[in-house]
């Protein structure tokens, strides 16, 4: 089975519309998985039929016992997160460690599982998808991101399907690690701004920091050709495969108002992609 | 009276940048504003100002036990404490993996002799730099690391002035909160598509559980569906500006120049956005 992952440093390069796309090409073959789960929107365009709902549980939170606690301020003062105030937990900023369990004398805190968002296995026109939803504000998104893989690898299996494509966050912290680890190629999308190439330039280190295989998609490369230049001549240096140029056209954003792949609706991006797909499919 | 403003989104890539340095370069004429760049994964806020001047550069440390083998007998209770997995206790030798690490000392606490210590270990850097009357502070997770929340801390700490622009983060989980906790005002950049509504939607219901008060500004306007103001106007969420997708606004700001030093006519504009936010909190 081999994982494809598409990753960006820079939000809103294209990472979603590109996964829609290479999903409606290669229909039928793959599972998907979205692992961009406190921002997810892949199923905005593959509109799934969720046929199984699973809890997340994230980390574990602190509650007091107010008919046992002395109000000592033991717990205030061990906790490193400033999370206890007026011997009341603030769940937002309760990592789970414990140390207040720990030193509370009269035994009054415990800690407690959360349900903290919800993983989903459904079915869409292309085939399965595995996606979630974080709370909001929520922590453990990297957790999340591993069970939503996890899951993704076990349906693929069952059903005899060789490909995992993924949707992944944009950044290079923590959900970002967790979507990368383990995959087969990481297409890393960009844009030709200032801020686009800056990102990359990190995105690609993280990418071979955990030695991930890599390919570049320049996204709205006409947008600003000395720019697209510059991320072919990084790509070139570094013996990175720079495996799509697409266009800037409206039939992105009108695909996606009317919950369709680019792909679906034709033009010069979806040939950009299809080009693309089929240069990805040669490399695995 | 001081004022913090959080530019935040739930979807990458919808301006955030974009609008936190227009704010700074049209206030300009007003005194001293602070950038405080918490998206610590991809700093971008620093790159508009070419001109700058770095002041200051350090590196952010965070706390992780140090296992002092000569006391240890190696009975595991540290490991079984730790919440994060970050300790592994073998027959001869005890394994730290510091990228799991939140630094919360629970294994100092429990250890019978008294054999784990403490230390610290650097997970970025903060920059501190001038351009102007414009301060520019961020911060930068190195490469490899997954916990950005520390470093968020750092980079707000050292921002300080009487105008602090603080731009987030994308998404809604807890970079995002970290990054608009202690603001007074949180603006959110989201454009008028499905993604753009969706993540609008999700950012707010963090913001109503932080109680944060909040506006919305539509950047890209023009494309996509007209959803998202039917949504505002359902929901009674003040949309305080739209910037229109335009090829040279897009033009400008793919070079890494601020849109508003280029078309200064839209300076008034984010002038009048912050009276807004001002009124808005009075």
């Amino acid at each position: 089975m081999k994982q494809i992952v598409v990753v960006s440093g820079k939000g809103g390069t294209g990472k979603t519309t590109i996964v829609a796309s290479l999903a409606a090409l290669c229909s039928g073959r793959a599972v998907y998985a979205d692992c961009d789960v406190d921002a997810p929107d892949l199923h905005l365009i593959l509109r799934p039929q969720v046929r199984e709902r699973r809890d997340f549980t994230g980390i574990k939170r602190a509650f007091i016992d107010g008919n046992k606690c002395v109000q000592c301020g033991s717990c205030q003062e061990a906790c490193r997160f400033s999370a206890i105030s007026n011997f009341q937990v603030d769940p937002a900023r309760c990592e789970g460690c414990g140390v207040c369990s720990l030193v509370c004398p009269e035994e009054a805190i415990e800690m407690n599982e959360c349900i903290a968002g919800h993983a989903y296995i459904s079915d869409t026109r292309f085939g399965p998808l595995v996606h979630a939803d974080l709370f909001p504000g929520e922590e453990a998104s990297g957790k999340l991101v591993a069970m939503v893989r996890e899951m993704a690898r076990n349906l693929a299996e069952s059903q005899h399907l060789d490909l995992v494509l993924i949707d992944g966050s944009p950044g290079i912290g923590c959900p970002v690690i967790a979507s990368l680890s383990g995959a087969d190629l990481a297409l890393v999308a960009t844009e030709p701004t200032i801020t686009g190439e800056h990102d990359l330039e990190r995105i690609l280190s993280v990418a071979d920091h955990f030695g991930i295989k890599t390919a570049i998609c320049i996204n709205k490369f006409d947008l600003n050709p000395e720019g697209s230049q510059r991320i072919e001549d990084l790509a070139g240096k570094k013996g990175i495969m720079v495996a799509g140029r697409l266009p800037f056209h409206p039939s992105v954003v009108e695909a996606m108002v009317a919950g369709q792949a680019v792909v679906e609706r034709g033009g010069p991006v979806a040939r950009a992609i299809s080009e693309m797909w089929g240069f990805l499919e040669k490399q695995l | 009276m001081p004022l913090k403003i959080s530019i935040a989104s739930g979807k990458g890539g919808t301006g955030k940048t974009l609008v936190a340095t227009s704010i700074a370069a049209s206030l300009d004429q007003g005194g001293k504003v602070t950038i405080a760049d918490c998206d610590v994964e991809e700093p971008n806020s620093y790159l508009f100002f070419p001109e700058r001047k770095l002041l200051e550069r350090k590196e952010c440390h965070v706390t992780v036990p140090v296992i002092d083998e000569e006391k240890c007998t190696h009975c595991g209770k540290c490991s079984d404490v730790c919440a994060y997995h970050a300790l592994a206790v073998l027959p001869q030798t005890v394994l730290l993996f510091p990228e799991l690490c939140h630094g919360c000392g629970a294994c100092t606490i429990v250890c019978p002799e008294k054999a784990v210590g403490e230390g610290s270990r650097s997970v970025g850097e903060i920059f501190v730099a001038r351009s102007g009357e414009t301060e520019i502070v961020w911060g930068e997770l190195a490469l490899g690391e997954a916990r950005t929340t520390p470093l968020i801390r750092a980079v707000k700490e050292r921002a300080e002035g009487e105008m602090v622009i603080v731009d987030c983060p994308p998404g809604t989980s807890c970079s995002m909160v970290e990054a608009v906790r202690g603001s007074d005002f949180c603006l959110l950049v989201t454009e008028p598509t499905p993604f753009g509504l969706y993540d609008l939607d999700i950012a707010l219901k963090v913001l109503e559980k932080m109680k944060m008060p909040h506006a919305v500004l539509v950047n890209k306007s023009g494309i996509g569906d007209r959803k998202v103001y039917g949504y505002l106007a359902r929901r009674k969420i003040a949309l305080l500006m739209e910037i229109p997708l335009e090829r040279r606004i897009a033009e400008i700001y793919s070079r890494g120049e601020i849109f508003v030093e280029r078309m200064p006519e839209w300076k008034a504009r984010f002038v009048g956005l912050v009276g807004r936010i001002g009124e808005m909190l009075s």
